[in-house]
């Protein structure tokens, strides 16, 4: 939302990352254009989730750049990570809340350990919060463990986007949810999206998201991306990873529904 | 872009304006307060208020929400609010603030003090009558599975009995030699030293020995088991609550009292008496080293006064009471790990009530039998 802000939100140059003798990313360059909604694919143990979590700065990378909204993050746990972390909220494959807090203590945390503000302040955004998200206040009073799955990930992209985020990283955000919850969820993000101007990092395997939702859609493959951009283009490409990931049986059955 | 956020205010007729410029975001927080504040005078005076929103470079929810507040704090009084010079960017951001907030649920009033006292006390009261229910369940549970075991003895599982010995009886040896150890030579010191004004030294044998047989050794033994192996039963079995493990021993047809919990209670019952016993033998070295180094008594002297002064009922009044101890440290270990819910703070709650909860009772237990020997002349 800065007005002479560079035009993408997150770069990512020539990034190695490895465990051990392991190679998981090889070599990998990827530019998330601001505002955009990309979807990163890629098969189960690919390293997608490994990405994302070396571009928050959760793992370590052997070489490469990484650039997010114009900043370089640094290479460890330096101040320079945790300053960028002011600028992206991130939702967690299970939420990750934390279960001694309260709903609403929970959305307030990142308020309360980064900025200076009343208490009936913060009561009054983290309601906002909720209400965008799409819950009733009275689940403020919950605790996490009293929430179904669906209300867990909202409570938890209400807390990622409490601070107004930049960018969100969204680790399979509907997975474990029935198609409806699901078809909400994305419809959630993209109005989120639109509303906030958000840029949007979202590794999935859900085939309707990237159709309905995604702009560009970045396909991971033998630790590097084989092919991006919106889903049609990417339905054509030659790559036979990402041939056999679109052109399955259950990709299209999809395709026909879309259709 | 990023400039420090302001907010003029001027009165033109009736109509107050109000420029909000700058950036009103979230990382300006504490200045925003301030000025959306200092306005507030200002607006119950005025008949209408006109906010231009020309000047605002960057916007936020937290931003957007203040704006909004000023607005609604106009209208809820009767007057009217205009908003205006929205940029387009930031068009959806305020149309959503002005649906959030809405039907505030009213604050609850204060609780009368006097009445949360009061329930307070009824609540602990009740909660006391659940924890002795919860322990006459899992009693009977227990029960109902050994009787199980003892019609189908193939149904005990050794693998599982064996192992929980291991860990809570022979690995917890070298850490209760040493505890008895010491409380033994501590006692033996602490006779010496006074003892000895009464000229009364022999007599301390008598002390040490009695006293360590009798109570002391069992005693220390079974708080330092609640400390070590109840903890561990509780935490391990609340943990595999939180992950839906026993939910899942349930499904496949097995009783989780009968597959987790009996072995681990049989064996804290034979661990415990051998325990005792060992510690014991630790103290009574204890005290014996203690008598040669510091009160000058050779050891052949000691083991004769020893003889003397302790008989085998002293030592049978010991460690009949160790499996009843066991028994009620399993019980409570292992039921407060079965009432752990989803969150890592309860577990950690269950954990510290299991272990407060078997010590009170052991120290419970022991003062019963001290009642019930002294009243048939042991």
């Amino acid at each position: 939302m800065q007005g002479a802000a560079p035009q993408y939100a997150i770069r990512v140059k020539d990034l190695v990352v490895g465990f051990g003798r392991q190679i998981v990313i090889d070599h990998l360059s990827l530019d998330v254009r601001r505002g955009e909604i990309l979807g990163l694919v890629g098969a189960s143990g690919g390293g997608k989730t490994v990405l994302m979590r070396t571009i928050i700065g959760l793992i370590p990378r052997r070489s490469g750049e990484i650039e997010v909204m114009g900043a370089a993050i640094g290479r460890s746990e330096d101040r320079s990570t945790q300053s960028a972390a002011g600028r992206w909220g991130i939702l967690f494959q299970q939420g990750a809340l934390f279960s001694s807090l309260t709903v609403r203590q929970n959305i307030q945390f990142p308020l309360r350990e980064n900025l200076k503000l009343s208490q009936a302040l913060m009561d009054e955004i983290a309601t906002a919060k909720l209400e965008m998200v799409g819950l009733s206040p009275e689940v403020g009073d919950k605790f996490p463990s009293e929430l179904s799955g669906g209300m867990t990930k909202r409570v938890a992209l209400a807390r990622a986007l409490a601070l107004d985020p930049a960018i969100v990283f969204l680790d399979e955000p509907t997975s474990g949810l029935d198609p409806i919850a699901a078809g909400e969820f994305d419809a959630l993000i993209k109005t989120l999206q639109k509303t906030l101007g958000l840029t949007v990092f979202m590794v999935t395997h859900d085939l309707a998201s990237m159709y309905t939702e995604c702009d560009r859609v970045a396909a991971l493959a033998d630790g590097k991306i084989v092919a991006i951009g919106p889903m049609n283009e990417l339905l054509q490409s030659e790559h036979p990873w990402v041939r056999a990931y679109f052109h399955g049986k259950r990709s299209q059955m999809l395709q026909h529904q879309a259709s | 872009m990023v400039s420090a956020p302001q907010l003029t205010a001027s009165m033109s007729g009736d109509v107050l304006e109000l420029r909000p410029g700058g950036s009103w975001t979230a990382a300006y927080v504490t200045a925003l307060e301030a000025l959306s504040d200092s306005v507030a005078e200002q607006l119950d005076r005025s008949k209408a208020v006109r906010v231009d929103m020309t000047g605002v470079s960057q916007l936020d929810t937290l931003g957007a929400w203040l704006l909004e507040k000023i607005s609604r704090r106009a209208t809820s009084a009767g007057r009217r609010a205009d908003v205006v010079g929205v940029a387009d960017d930031y068009a959806g951001l305020i149309r959503e603030v002005r649906q959030v907030n809405r039907h505030n649920p009213a604050p609850a009033s204060p609780p009368n003090r006097v009445l949360v006292k009061l329930s307070d006390i009824g609540r602990s009261a009740i909660g006391s009558m659940e924890d002795v229910a919860v322990f006459l369940q899992m009693l009977g549970s227990l029960s109902m599975a050994l009787f199980g075991v003892l019609r189908r003895p193939r149904s005990l599982r050794l693998t599982s009995l064996a192992y929980q010995l291991y860990r809570v009886g022979f690995q917890a040896i070298p850490i209760m030699v040493l505890i008895t150890f010491l409380i033994g030579a501590i006692i033996a010191q602490q006779g010496f030293f006074h003892f000895r004004k009464f000229g009364a030294d022999a007599y301390v044998v008598d002390m040490v020995g009695i006293l360590v047989l009798r109570e002391l050794g069992v005693l220390i033994v079974a708080i330092m088991v609640a400390g070590r192996s109840g903890s561990a039963y509780t935490a391990e079995l609340g943990s595999m609550k939180m992950r839906e493990e026993i939910d899942a021993l349930s499904t496949m047809g097995l009783n989780p009292v009968e597959v987790l919990i009996l072995p681990r209670i049989i064996a804290l019952i034979f661990a415990l008496p051998i325990l005792s016993f060992i510690g014991s033998m630790a103290a009574l070295y204890g005290g014996g080293l203690v008598a040669q180094l510091y009160g000058g008594m050779s050891p052949a002297i000691y083991i004769a006064r020893l003889h003397e002064a302790v008989s085998v009922t002293s030592f049978k009044v010991g460690i009949i009471k160790a499996p009843f101890m066991a028994l009620a440290i399993g019980i409570v270990a292992c039921s407060e790990g079965l009432r752990v819910k989803g969150s890592a703070e309860s577990l950690g709650k269950q954990t510290t009530t299991s272990v407060v909860k078997s010590i009170f009772l052991v120290i419970v237990l022991d003062g019963l039998f001290a009642v019930f020997f002294a009243s048939i002349g042991m």
